[in-house]
């Protein structure tokens, strides 16, 4: 339980200044955090809520496979928008039955985000480039790929937007009530997640290099292969977000489409925001898109941008690793 | 191919960088992993501009683009010192702070979405004898030797490198390690302050959302590669540069934007890989 106390004190620190700035642009911070809870969880809101809350979830289990051992992966953008062109290179072009290409283009998805992924674990092992910089590098080309297909060789040739034609009625994922059917995946590899943490040697082993990675080292924990291992596991689950993305409504790519809303990142500070454990991931990652969400109700009905809610969240991580901090420099003196 | 105008566009790209380099060596060398080079320009940009934009005086704007990425920087100064957090985490929080935060001040100071600008807000203007260069790009070369001087033949390096390599030692000699923590960290800030405001005042006049688009993470790789030395980092950074001024080029030749966009960020990651190589140790730092 220490870790929810742990994050209680930050979570109020934030809302506290937050509503300074809200004081500061002129807005009473109750009527704006009130708009943002009704936004997010209201009967017009909670649908938005969800349908945003299946990405950033996903993204956030995502990077905290890694997390878990301690190993930051900042190529999220990269792997996903790769897995997302895979998919759709896959439901435009190949032919067969719809449900068929549906599964394909999952897979090809995961294929995608993981073998890329790999790579940068590939990086780090064999030519000494540490993780958080070859993930991140190699993020910037794969979105500058993507982009370059669905302006020339995949592009919808009748429209002007750099996009591609439309997935046929077939190969798609459907829709419940505006939900993408894509968030049974997503819990599926959350659930997985979960499972191989808490009950794996695999999942131990992760979160031993995470504790005390020199213990890990001694106890002859293999680390090059578990960075692979681990960065494949977290690019396929980005790549299946992609998939998913592409798959369902608009279905089709639009260049920025999955970069613009901030997924990676959301999801990032969400795994961060739960020390990547499984569940307090999931839970961080819809606490998040809530906020998200409600922060557009929030720009409508107080005419206080909705950005402040990004700033919310950086906010909240950065007291939350002072206060981890802190805490741990109590434990060393206990 | 290449000529007079190619150095010169490559010479406005690595300003930036090679001022957020520089801080980046600065903490390096003291001991201090700063990722948060990325923010404190970004937070530079936003301040050159709002300053240049009340005053009507570029130069004033440098000032508080200085006053708003020192102060910025606290956040990592405080974060990871004073209360011991992780400096990777304050670093990727700190820099997505950085864009939530001036997107959402670019939208109440100046009530516009995505960029500013105007015709009247003043720019830095031309200095010296290369076209289209400000004086700020004359002072980053400055502080290469200036820091290389203060580094290796300066008292206060010689105890900034001392922190750096062992604190322990360092304290029992009296030296304070958490001032000097400090003190990298906040220098650092102000550089990253010099470099956002050539950014934002320098070639062009505007803010953009996330106009740094990484740059201050290639300063990070410029570090490494440059072995967080001044020189060294000068040349890393001139790499990019050249990179990035030569993707425009292939451009006009008729290569597509995206395969020149993603140039820069290639050709580093192989020099990284080279440099690597060449060392044969696994373990930079």
């Amino acid at each position: 339980m220490s870790r929810v106390r742990l994050i209680a004190v930050p979570v109020a620190a934030a809302l506290v200044l937050g509503a300074i700035l809200l004081l500061a642009t002129g807005t009473d911070p109750l009527a704006a955090y009130g708009a943002i809870v009704s936004g997010a969880f209201g009967p017009d809101g909670i649908g938005d809520t969800l349908a945003y809350a299946v990405p950033v979830a996903g993204m956030a289990t995502a990077l905290a496979i890694p997390l878990r051992a301690g190993m930051v992966n900042l190529g999220g953008e990269g792997q996903l928008v790769l897995g997302a062109v895979s998919a759709l290179a896959v439901g435009l072009y190949v032919p067969g039955p719809g449900p068929v290409k549906v599964i394909l283009a999952l897979l090809a998805g995961v294929i995608a985000g993981a073998a890329y992924a790999a790579l940068a674990a590939v990086c780090e092992n064999r030519l000494g480039v540490p993780l958080l910089i070859s993930t991140l590098l190699l993020s910037y080309p794969a979105m500058s790929l993507a982009g370059y297909l669905v302006r020339f060789p995949m592009k919808d040739a009748g429209s002007s937007l750099p996009q591609s034609p439309q997935l046929t009625e077939g190969a798609r994922l459907p829709e419940i009530d505006g939900v993408t059917t894509g968030i049974f995946l997503v819990v599926a590899v959350i659930a997985v997640y979960t499972v191989i943490d808490a009950r794996t040697p695999a999942g131990f082993e992760t979160k031993v290099t995470g504790w005390a990675p020199r213990f890990a080292a001694y106890a002859g924990i293999d680390r090059p292969k578990l960075t692979l291992r681990l960065l494949a596991a977290s690019g396929g689950t980005a790549g299946l977000v992609g998939a998913i993305a592409v798959l369902g409504f608009p279905y089709r790519f639009i260049d920025g489409a999955l970069i613009t809303p901030q997924y990676t990142w959301i999801g990032l500070l969400a795994a961060l925001l739960a020390g990547a454990s499984p569940l307090g991931t999931l839970l961080a990652a819809v606490f998040f898109a809530a906020l998200t969400s409600g922060g557009f109700a929030m720009e409508r009905a107080t005419q206080v941008p909705r950005e402040l809610t990004a700033v919310l969240q950086a906010v909240l991580i950065i007291f939350l690793a002072a206060a981890s901090g802190v805490f741990k420099r109590k434990a060393r003196r206990a | 191919m290449i000529d007079a105008s190619l150095f010169s566009s490559a010479l406005t790209a690595l300003t930036p960088i090679l001022f957020a380099a520089l801080a980046g060596a600065l903490c390096q060398r003291a001991g201090v992993f700063n990722i948060s080079l990325e923010g404190s320009l970004l937070v530079g940009c936003f301040g050159a501009v709002a300053g240049s934009w009340y005053t009507g005086s570029a130069w004033i704007g440098v000032v508080v683009a200085v006053i708003a990425a020192t102060a910025y920087s606290l956040i990592l100064a405080i974060g990871s010192i004073t209360f011991d957090g992780d400096p990777i985490v304050l670093g990727v929080a700190s820099n997505l702070l950085a864009v939530g935060l001036t997107s959402f001040l670019i939208r109440t100071v100046f009530g516009t979405e995505g960029s500013f600008s105007d015709p009247s807000l003043q720019g830095l203007g031309q200095f010296g004898p290369i076209p289209g260069q400000s004086l700020l790009v004359y002072l980053s070369w400055l502080a290469v030797p200036a820091l290389a001087v203060l580094l290796y033949r300066h008292p206060w390096g010689l105890r900034l490198r001392g922190v750096g390599e062992r604190p322990e030692a360092a304290s029992s000699l009296g030296v304070n390690v958490t001032k000097y923590r400090y003190g990298v960290i906040l220098a650092g800030g102000a550089l990253c302050g010099l470099g956002g405001a050539q950014l934002a005042l320098g070639s062009v006049t505007l803010f953009a959302e996330n106009m740094t688009a990484g740059r201050g993470w290639i300063a990070v790789v410029a570090v490494m590669l440059g072995r967080a030395h001044p020189l060294g980092v000068l040349l890393a950074a001139l790499l990019f540069g050249l990179a990035e001024a030569f993707g425009f080029r292939l451009q006009g030749i008729g290569l597509p934007q995206q395969a020149t966009d993603a140039a820069p960020y290639v050709v580093t990651l192989v020099a990284l890989f080279l440099s690597n190589i060449k060392r044969k140790k696994g373990q930079p730092a």
